[in-house]
């Protein structure tokens, strides 16, 4: 399909106001006498506070107040603000009657049973995690502060820390939740066909086992908010985050407090990768406002605190038993999954059923049983991260798949390809259709581009400790959250006097470049130039539409749906006043380059300037153009990729250098090819420190993390990236606003396991646990009896 | 924000000590590339500095009239990976200075500071080892010269006493000339790291035999160190794939690894014969040896 702006590199609309620093992020803004709050976080993974004392940190000179959980807000009893904190002050020890409320970026549902598991207080008087929130300061400057949290005394009564899902597992373990049965979260998957039937009709059977790693977003921004008490009483909180509407609803539970009385603002965001849809300090930092009569109070995690006291990603271990047929053919497949969330639910077991439920696209067989179970352990919690449970379960199937292909002597290419989806395809859990489906593509493709056949012949015979080898592997996606979750989104636009628009959309940019690809839509529909559209990238609950947010890979898909929507109506507001204004039939005109012309010849009318200023000031019509749209996208679209990676392995050293990598997406249409290539970057970027050196590291018996900061967590800095090599496959997706289908979140995904198989190409070593760091792989070479 | 109670700074040396004299709590910053990140995590608090900055002639770097090279302890990395002596008579030490942090680390954090600190990661120490660095420490009363391996006492302890500033780092003529080195820092990545194993070896060879060879190691053991077992058996041995790989075995004897969350002892065993024999092999090509096959 022809468009003029969609599918043109554009620059983006923030460029200029962030090279120059002009970008407001949450940290640049201030307001007069700002305090500044800081968290008391436990030293212990599982312990009671058996006592709090906290006069010596108030009675320190510029300390406005010290909050602990006797200091939450009860249950119903907040009932009017201001001062309501110290209205249900008072001393009853017991954490239960305190509000409990869950943390995670999911709409709400008005099924009670759909909804987050509420587990989390404020303030823990239980101690989860080393790290959980036990007390907070609210002081005239960081030092203060800083000096008050060590003047705090708090007793202990230390319990056995669960540092493994293991441990949590085992009968008699203590409960991190109390009135809990058990420190399993959920569990539960589906099932697909007869497994047991399955694995009988097949000619072979293979089992595997796989586990990923405790990894961390590192979002260049680190969590920052500031809270305080409009004149009217109500809460304001300007943070960075993916989500504000689910914030405002968050802190409004948290506190029991009506939603209104809540006003959340995002400026520009330093990125979030998941970590920033979860609401991690916004209801403590609307605590700490309250405390101080309104004034207000910031929170600036440090990266240590961000790195721990947030949100990470859930480790996975994997069990999967395959029956597959001589001629590769997959029959049946049962995935098993133990998925480690740490000490609070956050987003819980959703991460075990979105990798499930992503994976099913790829290779549908006759049975597919999934079994995932999601436990509690007394390490950080986790929560979303870019990818959602798929990067784990496709380093897990796609590890294994290549391990099945070696064993059955079938090239790894081709035992895909002869199990992949069709168009046409519904997903009979979902009953999502798939309706465009380019993988074996984008195949073709990647394997041109990185020499696949040449390379395979050359690297047959080679000696020496450095040894190359060729890897790839393959994914599905999704598109939102369709059918599991609401996919609302909103756009409002105005038309202005000068013939330009306002876009105004409550789906958040938190880098990734929504804003941009929205104001192309608009430009697109309304025949502008994206000078002419201004794109407000602030979203104030107050003010912008409603939208669940920046997550699932949804917005370019889900809420461009709604701008197409808004823009179109705004169009034929605009067709309708020319025709009026001219009495030309309106079907006889159309919009283009900002003119309104006939259809026929071409001929100018009018020019869109005009028909702008008389809908403003026409004595008689004057009704200006504008549109207020919401879309519920009941609908989703199967994205689909590849990753093709070439290694070098130092057999004596260990170290894995990636020497080639391409990430080929089935995305659909492509809206803007420059940004979408810096999106596949980075997200290959991430998966290649997933695969080789990220880990987050904790001390088995006390659960402490050993390297929370960026120099002992290895994150890859640009020197250990190579050139990332970015292809698409674009397929117009016939459900998607301008054909399009998601990008986020997919880069992410695969290049973990085309490493990994690229690694046992070149040595026969399968690393089935992630990362496969220098340490790992020396150990796995020294087992292999390579060094 | 820091916790920085006090600030001074010195424009002259002993200017710098009669500071350090008349207060014992003055703390040196130089960089501030390590001072101000114990700070930041709350190791040192309540902080008085004095800092370096803007003694100039501690920044110098200079080849002294008998051959010795004089590095002043204010020369930051970049500077010391840029300097046309150095790069001239002691690569090792470029390589060592360009292997560290990133460009702005570089662009501020010195070769004095580097030292001082008293971590065995330091990337320039365990090329100072090797080369048998010395240091010229000046206190208001006195100044003294120390060898480098008697300077490192422990994980971040060094042979300062009260009152004392490094000025300058000596390398004498009889330590590099005719020497080929090679630095290898093997660290988890390419930029922004602290290495797992820093090896650093200089040879001399006379004709096809081993006349000297000096091995200085990082992160090893709690101190930089050398490897002289393996040091004592070089000289007078054929240069050849088989004495290599000997000396790669005796430097493990000399290394005092052990099993941490960052590394196994195995595995920092390993890395040292392997790595010291890599470093070693190039080194005999910079010395003018032939390579080994
Ligand atoms: C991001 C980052 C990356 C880093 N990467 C590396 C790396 O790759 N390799 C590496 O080795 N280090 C690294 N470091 C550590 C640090 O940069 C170096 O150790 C640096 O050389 C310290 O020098 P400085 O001038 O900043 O020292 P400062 O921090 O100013 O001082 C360090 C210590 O030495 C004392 N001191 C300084 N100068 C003198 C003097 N002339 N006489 C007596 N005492 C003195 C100070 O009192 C202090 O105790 C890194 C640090 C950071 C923040």
């Amino acid at each position: 399909m022809a468009y003029t702006v969609v599918g043109k590199s554009v620059r983006r609309v923030d460029a200029v106001a962030k090279v120059t620093g002009k970008a407001k992020y949450t940290d640049d803004f201030y307001e007069r006498d700002m305090l500044v709050g800081k968290i008391l976080h436990s030293p212990y993974a599982h312990a009671i506070i058996k006592s709090i004392d906290v006069s010596k940190a108030k009675a320190l000179p510029g300390v406005e107040a010290v909050l602990t959980y006797k200091d939450l807000p009860r249950i119903n009893y907040a009932t009017s603000l201001p001062g309501m904190i110290g209205d249900v002050l008072d001393d009853a020890e017991d954490e239960e009657e305190r509000i409990k409320f869950g943390t995670a970026g999911h709409p709400y549902s008005l099924d009670p049973s759909h909804r987050d598991v509420e587990d989390r207080h404020i303030l823990a008087k239980k101690a989860r995690f080393v790290g959980d929130a036990i007390a907070a300061v609210v002081a005239t400057d960081e030092l203060i502060a800083a000096k008050a949290l060590k003047l705090i005394e708090v007793e202990y009564e230390v319990l056995e820390a669960l540092t493994s899902t293991e441990a949590a597992l085992k009968e008699g373990a203590p409960l991190i939740h109390e009135g809990r049965a058990s420190n399993v979260l959920a569990s539960g998957g589906f099932a697909i066909g007869d497994i047991e039937e399955a694995f009988k009709e097949s000619d072979h059977i293979f089992e595997g086992e796989y586990e990923t790693s405790i990894v961390q977003h590192c979002h260049m921004e680190n969590q920052t908010s500031y809270a305080y008490q409009d004149m009217d009483g109500r809460i304001v909180i300007v943070t960075s985050t993916q989500i504000p509407q689910i914030v405002r609803r968050v802190v409004a539970q948290a506190l029991g407090i009506p939603w209104g009385r809540v006003r959340v603002i995002k400026p520009y965001v330093g990125g979030g990768f998941g970590n920033k849809q979860d609401v991690a300090i916004e209801p403590l930092n609307a605590a700490m406002t309250l405390a101080v009569g309104g004034r207000p109070v910031k929170i600036e995690l440090s990266r240590e605190e961000s790195m721990t006291d947030t949100r990470t990603r859930h480790a996975f271990k994997f069990k999967i038993k395959t029956g597959i047929n001589q001629d590769g053919k997959l029959i049946g497949v049962h995935i098993t999954a133990i998925s480690n969330t740490g000490a609070y639910a956050s987003h819980g077991h959703s991460i075990a059923g979105s990798a499930g439920g992503k994976f099913r696209y790829l290779y549908p067989t006759k049975a597919l049983k999934y079994d995932p179970i999601t436990v509690y352990t007394n390490l950080p919690v986790a929560g979303a991260m870019r990818g959602y449970g798929c990067p784990q379960i496709f380093y897990a199937f796609e590890s294994h798949l290549e391990d099945i292909a070696k064993r059955l002597n079938i090239d790894p290419i081709e035992i895909r390809r002869k199990n992949f989806v069709e168009v046409g395809y519904v997903d009979p859990v979902s009953k999502n259709k798939v309706t465009s489906c380019s993988i074996r593509e984008c195949i073709d493709k990647g394997k041109a581009l990185i020499k696949w056949d040449e390379k395979k012949a050359l690297y047959k015979e080679q000696s020496g400790h450095k040894l190359r080898g060729l890897g790839m592997a393959c994914f599905s996606y999704a598109s939102g959250t369709y059918p599991v979750a609401l996919e609302l989104a909103g756009a409002r636009i105005v038309l202005n006097q000068d013939g330009s628009v306002q876009l105004q959309i409550g789906a958040t940019d938190t880098g990734q470049g929504s804003d941009t690809v929205f104001g192309q839509m608009v430009a697109e529909v309304l025949g502008l130039p994206m000078d002419m559209v201004h794109v407000l990238s602030t979203q104030d609950t107050d003010i912008s539409p409603f939208d669940t947010g920046c997550y699932a890979s949804r917005q370019t898909y889900v809420s461009g749906m709604a701008v197409e929507k808004a823009a179109l109506e705004v169009k034929e507001k605009i067709l309708g006043f020319a025709a009026s204004m001219t009495d030309i039939p309106v079907n006889r005109i159309d919009l283009v380059d900002q003119k309104i012309v006939f259809k026929h010849s071409g001929e100018s009318v009018l020019t869109l300037e005009q028909v702008a200023m008389q809908s403003y000031y026409d004595l008689l019509r004057a009704k200006p153009i504008t549109s207020d749209i919401s879309n519920n996208a009941r609908i989703n679209a199967i994205p689909f990729g590849v990753t093709f990676a070439e290694v070098e392995v130092d057999i004596k050293t260990g170290k894995i250098e990636v020497l080639e990598i391409y990430n080929v997406h089935d995305s659909g249409t492509i809206v803007n090819p420059k940004m979408a290539e810096g999106q596949v970057q980075g997200g290959v970027s991430m998966g290649i420190g997933y695969a080789l050196s990220e880990q987050l590291l904790f001390d088995e018996v006390t659960g402490k993390a050993l390297n929370n900061n960026l120099l002992d967590y290895k994150l890859p800095t640009i020197m250990d990236t190579p050139d990332i090599g970015v292809a698409f496959v674009e397929n117009h997706e016939p459900t998607g606003p301008f054909g399009v289908k998601s990008l986020g979140e997919p880069p992410t995904i695969t290049p973990a396991p085309a490493i990994r198989n690229a690694v046992l190409d070149a040595t026969g070593v399968s690393f089935n646990r992630l990362p496969m760091n220098p340490q790992r792989v020396f150990e796995g070479f020294k087992e292999a009896g390579l060094i | 924000m820091y916790d920085i109670i006090g600030y001074c700074e010195a424009e002259t040396v002993s200017e710098a000590t009669a500071l350090l004299a008349q207060n014992p709590n003055l703390r040196l910053i130089a960089g501030g590339t390590d001072v101000l990140i114990k700070m930041h995590g709350g190791q040192i608090e309540a902080v008085e500095l004095l800092s370096l900055r803007k003694i100039k002639s501690l920044a110098e770097i200079r080849k002294a009239e008998d051959g010795t090279v004089v590095i002043g302890a204010m020369a930051t990395f970049t500077k010391v990976f840029n300097d046309p002596i150095l790069r001239e008579v002691i690569p090792i030490l470029t390589e060592a200075a360009i292997s560290m942090g990133g460009p702005q680390i570089r662009n501020i954090a010195t070769i004095g500071g580097n030292v001082c600190n008293g971590a065995t990661s330091a990337d320039s120490a365990s090329s100072l080892f090797a080369l048998n660095a010395q240091l010229k420490l000046v206190s208001q009363q006195s100044e003294r010269l120390v060898p480098i391996r008697e300077f490192y006492l422990g994980p971040g302890r060094v042979a300062l006493k009260p009152g004392e500033i490094l000025t300058e780092i000596h390398i004498s003529p009889a330590d590099y000339q005719g020497f080929g080195g090679q630095y290898i820092k093997f660290a988890m990545r390419e930029a922004m790291d602290i290495a797992t194993l820093a090896v650093s070896v200089v040879c001399k060879l006379h004709g096809k035999t081993f006349e000297e060879v000096r091995i200085g190691l990082g992160v090893a053991g709690p101190t930089p160190l050398r490897c002289l077992e393996a040091e004592v058996y070089a000289p007078g041995k054929d240069v050849s794939v088989e004495s290599v790989a000997e000396i790669g075995k005796l430097a493990v004897n000399s290394a005092k690894a052990r099993t941490s969350w960052r590394a196994s002892k195995d595995y920092r065993e390993h890395l040292v014969e392997e790595l010291v024999q890599r470093a070693l092999k190039t080194a005999i090509v910079n010395a003018g040896g032939e390579q080994l096959v």
